[in-house]
């Protein structure tokens, strides 16, 4: 059926086609990535876990870990929501269903070519941009270009006057993203050595962070909140709040990942300042979603979606607090490159990103199969293991970290400190794994759901009906 | 469609984050490019080469097409006694020249002029580039002096001395030859910078560690990989804290033969199938008698083999001991 799509006239496929390709796929590489991360915490906790293969080396498997979560389930799963909300939002269709579909083929066909290729050991040996730079312009030209034509061109085509601020988040981070990637990567293309290789690696992997993964998550709860509970978005004001200030922002305090390294000083102290200001985008978002509840909190505990959303918002507290201020010099100096930072990451990709993508993904994928849900119990499931997992892993490593900053600055010698941290390995490695148990649970549910699931009546929402399992 | 805030809103987009990469790269490029090397950062890009990650020369990171280190305890044109021995980076025919020979304004003010003038690079790069890269050339550090300061700087002894490749490699004999570029290969590929960094980072930790590194120390040098995430000692200057090749030995066959506590993987597999000897290794046997070592059941842990010339677990020592 696929193959027919794809050859086929735009006109002849159906809406939501390529929001369900996508929905599908992020899922299956949410499993696949977190069973590689949970391997990977096997083999910190347990050194002598699968031993003595090249393929199976810690070294080989950590970033393919990495990537597959980034680029397979967390940037999939925006392309997913973006085929759904962008056309929704607009009051018209999405502007090729065919080229959304193309856009989904080269996408898991270039990225399992590229993490085939990070396995085996063909890298640029730079963190984030790990692929070879070929590889690289496959992804820029093949996957974020199409994907940024159809949705600018979606919006382009609206029916409706105002643009509401998901839409001008997916239109520009979409935009922006390519713009990081190119930028990003020309140490590789040109050959860029020294500092200034060093320094472009972080601007890409903090423009990563910031000019896609952070605020598209943020767009996407900006749909689903309202939709969801039925009340308008609090302010639409603040949500340009919001936005501008991302982008004015967010895209600045690149040198903050590299502190303790000779770049410039005021490179780093300007950093810091603007780092701190990334606290008002934070805070505008979080308060708008939290005030647009108002009143409909127990949709907090009644509905799946819902229940989803509002962790992912109510862990961008924490997440924004540490993010904040971690960066500053007074406190960098105690966590830089120890476990900290690694649940820190883990807070903003596992915790608020993934939450609200998960949310988004249950929305959507009902939406488009027009079919309710498999099953509520599944779905609970699937949240609590996600969450518990999540808390364990971020807490053992917050843990871990304070421990190797102790270690650090005591000077203590460095054995001891692995021997300390070890009882947080396990822990880490138990509370991802659960996490993966989880989206296994989730893959079938939602696999039953377009097999089995009720058939949503006409015109009707999946969240507006009650569930049956 | 008549409204046109979209119009205005793009173009702002399109303003600030031009703008933000006016500020954050711009600006920074004048200062990061305006730094002079070290002699550190000429050791470090002389014995790496072009490029230690994916490159034409070496796409699959096997480790070919590398520059070599030898250490000369005499010259290899005229035989005379080097007291001490000097340091020379040979790039055989075929092997891409180090980044800064290709682009000497990227040396700094100084460096690239003695290199230039007194070291004779021109002649690699610029115009008469691919011949130099046709026959190989040699290189080492000089020193000289620019404005009154001692400067280190790239000396083309092909054009300076007359050494050529063969002849250098063959003088300086297997014993005195470090792999070093294929080495820091394997460090990027066997992802050993996931847990070890090579930056003692600017607080304490340098006591340790040994001292965080200066900004010219990095020129030249692709990729970094100096990494973010430490569960390990930086290794920057571990070769001064532990020179010792057999404990390397034990310590990458099995961290837990010299280290019980170690969370480092078995590095076994880069031994590859003979050992120095050309005998074949047995590694289930060997495992198994370590499992029976570490279960009490042996007093001893088997032996670890000894590793073959030409295996990747020797290019490996010799990167991580020429870390000083
Ligand atoms: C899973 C994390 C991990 C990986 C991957 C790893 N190491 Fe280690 N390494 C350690 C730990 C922990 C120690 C400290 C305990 C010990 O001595 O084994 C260590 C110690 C060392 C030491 C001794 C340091 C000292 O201060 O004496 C060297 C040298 C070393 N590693 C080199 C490497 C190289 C080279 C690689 C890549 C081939 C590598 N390591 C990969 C965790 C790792
Ligand atoms: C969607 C979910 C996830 C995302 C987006 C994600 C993302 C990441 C990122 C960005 C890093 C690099 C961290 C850094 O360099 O600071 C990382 C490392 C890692 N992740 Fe995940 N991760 C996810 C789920 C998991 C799960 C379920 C596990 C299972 C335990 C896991 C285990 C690990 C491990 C072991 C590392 C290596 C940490 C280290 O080197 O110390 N991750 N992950």
């Amino acid at each position: 059926m696929l193959l027919k799509y794809l050859t086929g006239k735009n006109e002849d496929i159906p809406a939501g086609s390529s929001a369900i390709f996508f929905g599908f796929s992020s899922i299956f590489w949410f499993v696949v990535g977190t069973g590689l991360g949970s391997f990977n915490a096997a083999k910190l906790a347990f050194p002598d876990f699968v031993t003595g293969t090249e393929l199976f080396a810690f070294g080989h498997m950590r970033q393919v870990h990495v990537l597959a979560v980034i680029v397979g389930w967390i940037s999939m799963a925006f392309a997913m929501t973006m085929m759904y909300m962008t056309p929704a939002l607009g009051n018209t269709k999405l502007w090729s269903e065919k080229l959304g579909l193309w856009t989904g083929m080269m996408w898991n066909i270039g990225l399992s070519t590229a993490l085939l290729s990070l396995w085996i050991g063909i890298t640029s040996g730079r963190e984030y941009s790990d692929f070879a730079w070929p590889l690289d312009l496959v992804i820029l030209l093949g996957v974020i270009t199409p994907l940024c034509v159809n949705v600018i061109m979606t919006i382009a085509h609206r029916r409706t006057q105002g643009i509401y601020i998901t839409n001008w988040f997916f239109g520009s981070c979409t935009f922006m993203v390519g713009i990081v990637l190119l930028v990003g990567n020309s140490p590789e293309y040109f050959h860029l050595t020294g500092l200034s290789e060093a320094y472009l690696t972080w601007w890409n992997a903090h423009n990563l962070l910031g000019l896609w993964i952070t605020p598209v998550a943020a767009a996407i709860a900006y749909y689903t909140i309202p939709k969801l509970t039925g009340n308008p978005l609090y302010s639409h004001r603040i949500g340009h709040m919001h936005f501008w200030s991302i982008i004015v922002f967010y895209s600045t305090p690149a040198s903050h990942h590299i502190m303790s390294s000779p770049i410039p000083e005021w490179l780093k102290s300007f950093a810091s300042v603007e780092g701190v200001l990334i606290l008002i985008p934070a805070v505008a978002f979080v308060a708008n979603i939290l005030l647009t509840m108002k009143g409909k909190w127990t949709l907090f505990v009644e509905n799946i979606e819902t229940k989803f959303s509002m962790t992912g918002v109510l862990l961008a507290i924490p997440l924004n607090m540490q993010g904040g201020f971690q960066q500053t010099r007074s406190i960098n100096w105690y966590i830089h490159g120890t476990g900290w930072i690694v649940a820190h990451a883990h807070l903003a990709l596992l915790g608020m990103s993934t939450f609200l993508e998960i949310a988004a993904v249950y929305f959507g994928l009902q939406q488009m199969l027009k079919r309710k849900v498999y099953s509520l119990a599944l779905a609970n499931i699937h949240y609590w293991f996600v969450l518990i997992g999540f808390c364990i892993y971020w807490i053992s490593m917050t843990i871990a970290g304070l421990i190797q900053g102790a270690g650090k600055i005591y000077e203590v010698p460095y054995i001891d400190v692995v021997i300390a941290e070890h009882p947080y390995m396990i822990a880490r490695w138990v509370g991802g794994t659960m996490v993966f148990t989880g989206n296994l649970v989730w893959l079938f549910n939602m696999w039953m759901t377009a097999r089995a699931g009720t058939v949503l009546p006409e015109g009707r929402y999946a969240h507006e009906l009650a569930y049956e399992r | 469609m008549a409204f046109k805030e979209y119009r205005l809103g793009s173009a702002m987009v399109g303003g600030s984050l031009g703008l933000s990469m006016i500020i954050t790269i711009f600006l920074p490029s004048f200062d990061l490019r305006s730094a002079v090397s070290t002699k550190v950062a000429l050791e470090k890009q002389l014995s790496a080469g072009f490029d230690v990650g994916f490159g034409y020369a070496d796409p699959l990171l096997l480790g070919i097409n590398r520059p070599i280190t030898v250490v000369l305890e005499a010259d290899p044109k005229t035989g005379a006694k080097f007291d001490p021995p000097v340091t020379a980076y040979v790039y055989q025919s075929g092997v891409p020249m180090p980044p800064n020979v290709r682009h000497p304004n990227d040396l700094g003010k100084g460096v690239q002029d003695l290199s230039e003038g007194l070291g004779q690079i021109g002649g690699v790069s610029g115009s008469n580039h691919s011949v130099g890269q046709k026959e190989g050339v040699v290189f080492t550090i000089g020193l000289g002096e620019f404005d009154g300061e001692e400067v280190s700087y790239i000396e083309n002894a092909t054009a300076t001395r007359g050494w050529v490749p063969e002849a250098t490699l063959a003088a300086a004999g297997d014993k005195n030859t470090f792999k070093i570029s294929q080495g820091k290969t394997e460090f990027v590929v066997q992802g050993c910078w996931w847990c070890h960094t090579l930056l003692p980072e600017q607080t304490q930790d340098w006591q340790v560690f040994g001292a965080p590194p200066y900004l010219g120390d990095f020129n030249g040098e692709n990729p970094t990989a100096f990494g973010s995430d430490r569960k390990a000692p930086d290794l920057l200057h571990v070769g001064t804290r532990n020179s010792s090749r057999e404990w390397m030995l034990l310590h990458f066959f099995n961290p837990r033969l010299v280290q019980v506590n170690s969370i480092m993987p078995r590095f076994d597999y880069l031994w590859g199938e003979k050992d120095a000897q050309g005998n074949v290794i047995d590694y289930d046997k060997w495992r198994a008698e370590y499992l029976e070592y570490a279960s009490g059941k042996r007093v001893y842990p088997p032996e670890v083999p000894d590793y073959a010339p030409d295996s990747e677990i020797r290019a490996l020592i010799d990167w991580v001991l020429s870390l000083k």
